[in-house]
């Protein structure tokens, strides 16, 4: 049976069909809708997990434990689960670990345009690459294959337009998958990594990279089409799709596995011609490694740009010089749709109020980040999930005694859980004097909606454990009275709030609750 | 552009609208009308920020073999618009010879004072094939204004070659529980239209 899916649906329908059974991750545009479309199947098991650390780290106990395991995570998302990556290397997986990292090149929705691809090299990890949402789906399967076979984790490197585009698919059954190993508590010299083991281990990973690349050049995941042996290029992803539509009479070098690379394989193609152009988007992961190999007839970047999304405009342009043009002209200039907060979004008052204040503000991701544009204009630096609290901490420290008690940290609930109350400790512990407000919505709005740990439900909506700010905040060391609750649809008694709890020169925790909009809608619907 | 990539015989409808307009159902339904009938089909948009009020976009293309799942430019058969400065903004992938279809609607975000004049009159004088739609007056027609998209997906279907079994097909299994009878009468009302 045919069905048309986006990537995202594609890859959870190749775990499902891989008969991968646990399904972790946390949200993050665009690699969301994995999971989400993961729980659908039968027998299988699923969370939201906290942040990507813990998913990581939840992923690889459920992998030794003998169960084909799917991490989801965004770009950003993998920087947060860095620490456990670099060591799970190491320790390997047993029953098939695939962790599914969703780049977002030209910044759809993300605060920076980082190459996840780097990762691979610097953990040791091999990376597999879809081209459509059919490979995403057989991919999976291999890539647990791979893991197995290899003992590794591996990843599995998605983009924005791969995970959101919809392409065909041939739906098949499910795998009937046995792992015949369970989680080996007596092996420590491989799961305890103390520097004597871990030593041991790093050379077992060198030997199994080196046997990876060695594979590499068989599989038939890295093929070579001929063409006319005009132009020769190599590629891999979406990009493949854009070089065949534009330049379809082009020898092509298709990798599907981009970490380790093929390296003989891709000598000896390059060998072949005078000039072969690697068109990849974002870094010249695949560029650079070739030229350090001594490969000197390869161009890539030196044409085709290092920021942004790739188009087959882009790359027919640059490989032939020749220009696509558009016949239309219509003098009248579209005015910018910048996107906004929601109208009526009940958060929107508290950034009023900020402003109004003249209050310098510490941002965090969520929806709520732009609060930073007008007609709001009350956010003046946001860097990633949690850093809210902590830099609001730096910008006091660094005013020293002339600290004028007019720095707020500013944070959704989701976020909050993910990596807030790690800064929030370290401003109670650290005796710092910040006001720092939660805008509770509920639900993790940015993303679709999903539950967190403030909202009484888990992925499946069963009902679970609420975190309990106050006792959080008392827990933490702030004091009783430096706590406040207040209803997100009142300015006035926002700001008098701020004010108060500013004036009290101490760390204070405001929590503002008002459920998102779309979210309480959807409710009500059910 | 050189001939033989010129010589396909993709077919690329480009759909644009602002958030919430219903632009990645309408999309959804072609693309799998266009898979029912035996297409390659691909469809690409960007989701995420564009929820909040940005501009919408969803490319589809199908025939034989789609490559791309973005459409290039000024290479749009079709394009498709809920909005009428929208129309405007994505002409890039357009040529004389694309069909447009606008419904008339104009959204303005707060901070825009002006809504750009004579746009309509603009976009005549470049297209011979223009269609332009009064959603208000078709919603009259529909005596339901939730299914105005259906009917902006008959006016599409005219322009294209896939068989009224499978829109039908598509559209029983896209649009929300208990709508189809409505949808389906939508979809004809845009098949009459022109």
């Amino acid at each position: 049976m045919k069905a048309i899916l986006s990537g995202n649906e594609a890859i959870a329908r190749g775990a499902y069909e891989a008969g991968i059974k646990v399904g972790v991750g946390y949200p993050g545009t665009p690699s969301t809708e994995i999971l989400e479309n993961f729980i659908k199947y039968d027998d299988v098991v699923t969370e939201w997990s906290v942040n990507e650390k813990v998913a990581m780290e939840v992923g690889l106990g459920s992998a030794l434990a003998g169960k084909r395991t799917l991490v989801t995570m965004k770009h950003v998302g993998l920087n947060v689960a860095a620490d456990p990556l670099f060591t799970a290397s190491y320790i390997g997986s047993n029953a098939g670990m695939v962790i599914v990292v969703a780049d977002d090149p030209d910044l759809h929705s993300s605060q920076n345009e980082q190459d996840s691809r780097h990762y691979a090299r610097a953990a040791k990890v091999p990376m597999v690459e879809p081209s459509d949402s059919q490979e995403a789906k057989e991919f999976v399967r291999y890539a647990c294959e791979l893991s197995e076979g290899f003992d590794t984790p591996i990843f599995f490197r998605s983009v924005t337009r791969i995970s959101h585009s919809k392409t065909i698919v041939s739906l098949e059954k499910k795998l009937d998958y046995k792992h015949d190993k369970g989680f080996e508590k007596e092996n420590i010299k491989k799961h305890v990594m103390i520097p004597g083991f871990a030593r041991q281990r790093h050379f077992i990973v060198e030997d199994r990279m080196k046997s990876l690349e060695e594979f590499s050049n068989r599989i038939e995941i890295n093929r070579i089409e001929k063409g006319n042996g005009k132009i020769a290029v190599i590629t891999s992803g979406l990009c493949y799709n854009y070089v065949k539509e534009v330049l379809p009479e082009a020898d092509i070098f298709k990798l599907g596995m981009i970490y380790p690379l093929p390296m003989k394989k891709l000598i000896d193609f390059c060998k072949g011609y005078d000039k072969v152009y690697v068109v990849e988007e974002l870094d010249p992961f695949i560029e650079d490694q070739l030229k350090a190999k001594g490969v000197s007839n390869v161009v890539g970047k030196d044409i085709m740009p290092i920021t942004g999304e790739y188009s087959p405009e882009l790359i027919y342009t640059a490989i032939t010089g020749k220009k696509f043009n558009s016949e239309i002209n219509v003098e009248i200039k579209p005015f910018p749709r910048p996107p906004m907060l929601c109208p009526g979004c009940p958060h929107a008052q508290t950034f009023n109020a900020m402003r109004k204040l003249g209050l310098t503000v510490s941002g965090d991701i969520g929806c709520y980040t732009l609060g930073t544009l007008p007609p709001y204009s009350a956010m003046h630096a946001c860097v990633d999930m949690g850093a809210s609290i902590p830099f609001a901490q730096g910008l006091e420290i660094a005013q020293g005694s002339e600290f004028k008690h007019d720095v707020v940290a500013v944070i959704g609930d989701s976020t909050f859980a993910h990596s807030g109350i790690t800064g929030l400790i370290n401003a109670a512990y650290n005796k710092r004097r910040i006001l720092v407000i939660v805008l509770d919505n509920s639900t993790t709005a940015m993303t679709g909606m999903q539950p967190n740990p403030f909202n009484g439900s888990t992925i499946t909506g069963e009902e679970t454990v609420v975190i309990d700010y106050q006792k959080l905040a008392e827990a933490i060391g702030i004091k009783k009275d430096n706590f406040r609750t207040v209803t997100a649809y009142k300015e006035e008694v926002i700001s008098e709030t701020i004010q108060e709890l500013l004036a009290k020169k101490e760390l204070c925790l405001m929590v503002v609750t008002g459920p998102c909009l779309i979210y309480k809608r959807k409710k009500e619907k059910v | 552009m050189e001939k033989d990539i010129k010589m396909n015989k993709i077919k690329n409808i480009l759909m644009v609208g602002v958030g919430g307009q219903g632009i990645i159902t309408a999309s959804d339904i072609l693309s799998e009308a266009a898979l029912l009938d035996g297409h390659d089909v691909k469809k690409s948009e960007i989701h995420g920020m564009s929820q909040r009020g940005g501009s919408v976009f969803s490319h589809v293309r199908y025939g034989e073999k789609v490559y791309s799942p973005t459409i290039k430019t000024g290479e749009a058969d079709i394009l498709l618009s809920l909005e009428v400065i929208e129309t405007v903004r994505w002409l890039v992938y357009a040529n004389k010879s694309t069909k447009v279809i606008l419904s008339e609607t104009r959204i303005q975000p707060q901070t825009v004072k002006e809504y750009p004049e004579g746009v309509i009159e603009s976009l005549k004088k470049e297209f011979k094939d223009f269609f332009l739609v009064n959603p208000i007056e078709i919603n009259k027609q529909n005596g339901d204004n939730k299914v105005l998209n259906t009917t902006l997906l008959g006016i599409l279907s005219n322009l294209l070659d896939i068989s009224d079994s499978s829109w039908e097909k598509a559209m029983e299994k896209l649009v929300p529980n208990g709508t189809y009878e409505s949808n389906l009468a939508a979809f004809r009302l845009g098949k009459k239209l022109f």
